[in-house]
């Protein structure tokens, strides 16, 4: 009986929709002299691809640019991708 | 141990019995004792469960899918307006396939403000994917609370269950009543799909368009199973606890030619009217329906039938009458009687038989001035 | 079938009086059912409660309107409230007083429960307690036995004072 689907359960899997760093037009870059390692860029990250110590986990990040917006020492800048 | 007691008191002395782990609960008339006793039952050390109280019937239901989707067994309790104010989460409780059992204490709704008998309330829920059970004593009321747990659990089932009482009629009428011990009669809950620390799950989550109408198909199959689950159980209990129950109780229709059909305690009274047509001759039955959902198939081919809703639903009809005839047979006599706690008496629905006129509807006590 | 209305106001022990009764008739192997009607409760209002007793399962919700017995425990409602409305013809009457009272030339009994209660100091929130009281005076009446009376009164009240009040009632009921 239990195989049977009775309700909508979500498993959390890494990258449940597939490695979203494929949507990246534009990639985040961290100038290290600016940043004074507040950590809000983690906090704000969507896809949790911003790791402890600020290091950017670019199979996963999608780009979408929040850790530059709000990064309050502007250490962050959105870079085009030359794909 | 026989005693006298009121459909409150003889709910909250099931819930007892069957000792969920949680109940949540607000207060409304005329609901408030049972949440009352409970609370009592908690306080005196004599129920081993969390009772929450909470700021409103939204958060009650809340409060309950909380519980139940960590395999705990659940409770509570409302009417009217409350159960209004609960109906996001009536629904979500069925949705999440949580076998919660609440009592309904069947109260009109406002406005005009009204504290008294009437089913819509309940019927209003009818779509939610809750089974639903109507009363008709105070026994009913305590056997059909020990009932609920152990049809909802069941795994064939998994689906919430109400369980429905006249309000005053019934909640504050104190009738003899057998305080049974529960026993292993209502097995313990095992919930496969409880949350697990261990193996964490998004519940509720974005279903698409290709996965959501199986889902609610599930709920559909789980609801027409349900109604083997309910027999079975029922056919428990009078081993058990030696009081049989129906899906319907059927009094007298075997030779009738004509046959009441009604809900809660005027399924009880028509019984007296019965005997009084017998009496003039009038070859009439009745059938109290107890199980509004899963809708039980009723015998009613070739006889006439007049049905009393203690409802209506404004546009259409009486929701019970309405059901009965798209259910197939004769289009009944449709009567919309004791709404908001409008008293009918056994004599009254004795003229409901003499006079009927089947395929028209009649709202007693309503003449052509009003 | 045996059909009771009892009428009082709102704090006096109406309701209870018609729980008592029904228990003591269900101690005594009959069915019963009682109940209230619920209307604006305000101590002191005129409320009214219901009993039924009967051999079977009593399967009638609707309010009493031809009572085989009518209680008056607090007789100023009679001043706004026909206390005799539907009365059975030959239906009795039990009416709360110091001295018998004609009531519409019905069968009337009466006792002075008020009294019996004072003089056992049975009182809750300065309001005599007559409901227990009124179980013996029922007794003599022949509506329930003593004994059930008594066990009624014994499962829901512990205070011994309830059984003695009923008993004085037993005594002093005056036909």
């Amino acid at each position: 009986m239990s195989q049977r689907r009775r309700l909508a359960i979500s498993r959390p899997v890494t990258g449940a929709c597939g490695k979203t760093g494929s949507w990246r037009v534009f990639s985040p870059l961290i100038d290290r002299e600016k940043c004074n390692a507040c950590g809000l860029c983690a906090m704000y990250c969507p896809e949790a691809a911003i790791s402890e110590d600020l290091a950017i986990d670019y199979d996963f990040c999608k780009g979408c640019g929040i850790c530059a917006n709000e990064c309050p020492k502007k250490a962050v800048s959105m870079e085009r991708e030359d794909k | 141990m026989l005693t006298v007691a009121t459909g409150n008191k003889a709910v909250a002395a099931a819930v007892k019995e069957a000792a969920p782990a949680v109940v949540a609960a607000y207060p409304i008339t005329p609901q408030t004792e049972i949440v009352e006793q409970i609370a009592e039952y908690v306080s005196s050390g004599e129920l081993r469960s969390q009772y929450i109280p909470v700021e409103s019937e939204h958060s009650a239901m809340a409060a309950c899918i909380g519980a139940s989707v960590t395999g705990a067994r659940t409770f509570t309790a409302t009417s009217s307006q409350g159960l209004q104010y609960m109906h996001e989460m009536v629904n979500w409780a069925a949705g999440a396939r949580l076998p919660i059992v609440m009592a309904n204490v069947n109260r009109a709704l406002g406005p005009g403000w009204n504290i008294w008998a009437e089913h819509t309330d309940a019927i209003q829920e009818r779509d939610s994917g809750w089974l639903q059970v109507y009363v008709g004593s105070v026994q009913e009321a305590f056997d059909a609370v020990l009932m609920a747990f152990a049809i909802a659990e069941d795994e064939r089932v998994l689906l919430p269950v109400m369980v429905n009482l006249d309000g005053f009629l019934l909640s504050h009428t104190m009738q003899p009543f057998e305080v049974a011990r529960a026993g292993d009669f209502i097995p313990p809950l095992h919930l496969p799909h409880a949350i697990d620390p261990a193996a964490p799950g998004g519940y509720g989550t974005l279903t698409g368009p290709e996965d959501y109408f199986k889902l609610r198909w599930d709920i559909e199959r789980s609801m027409r199973d349900s109604a083997g689950v309910i027999r079975e159980t029922q056919e428990r209990f009078a081993r058990t606890f030696g009081r049989k129950y129906g899906m319907a109780e059927e009094y007298r229709c075997e030779d009738a030619e004509v046959i009441v059909v009604a809900m809660g305690t005027l399924g009880r009274e028509a019984e007296v009217a019965v005997d009084l047509l017998r009496g003039e001759g009038i070859r009439a039955g009745s059938m109290r329906v107890r199980w509004f959902r899963p809708f039980p198939r009723l015998d009613l081919s070739g006889r006439d039938v007049v049905v009393i809703d203690r409802d209506y639903s404004f546009g259409f009809g009486g929701v019970l009458a309405g059901s009965l005839a798209a259910a197939g047979g004769a289009r009944p006599f449709s009567v919309i009687a004791g709404l908001g706690g409008q008293e009918v008496t056994y004599e009254d629905i004795a003229g409901f038989v003499r006079e009927r006129r089947p395929g028209e509807e009649f709202w007693f006590g309503v003449n052509g001035d009003v | 079938m045996f059909e009771v209305r009892i009428h009082s106001r709102g704090g006096q022990g109406g309701v209870t009086a018609a729980r008592l009764l029904a228990l003591a008739a269900v101690r005594d192997g009959k069915y019963a059912t009682a109940f209230p009607f619920y209307g604006a409760e305000r101590r002191g209002a005129p409320v009214v409660s219901f009993v039924r007793i009967d051999g079977s399962p009593i399967r009638i919700s609707s309010q009493i309107r031809k009572p085989d017995l009518v209680i008056v425990l607090d007789p100023s409602v009679m001043d706004v409230v026909d206390v005799l409305q539907g009365i059975k013809p030959g239906g009795r009457v039990l009416v709360n007083a110091r001295e018998p009272r004609d009531m519409g030339g019905h069968p009337a009994c009466s006792v002075d429960l008020t009294g019996i209660a004072l003089r056992e100091k049975l009182e809750v929130a300065g309001s005599p307690i007559l409901n227990t009281a009124v179980l013996g005076a029922l007794a003599k009446m022949g509506i329930i036995s003593m004994e059930s009376a008594k066990s009624a009164i014994r499962e829901m009240f512990s205070d011994p004072r309830n059984v003695s009040a009923a008993e004085a009632a037993y005594r002093e009921l005056a036909a």
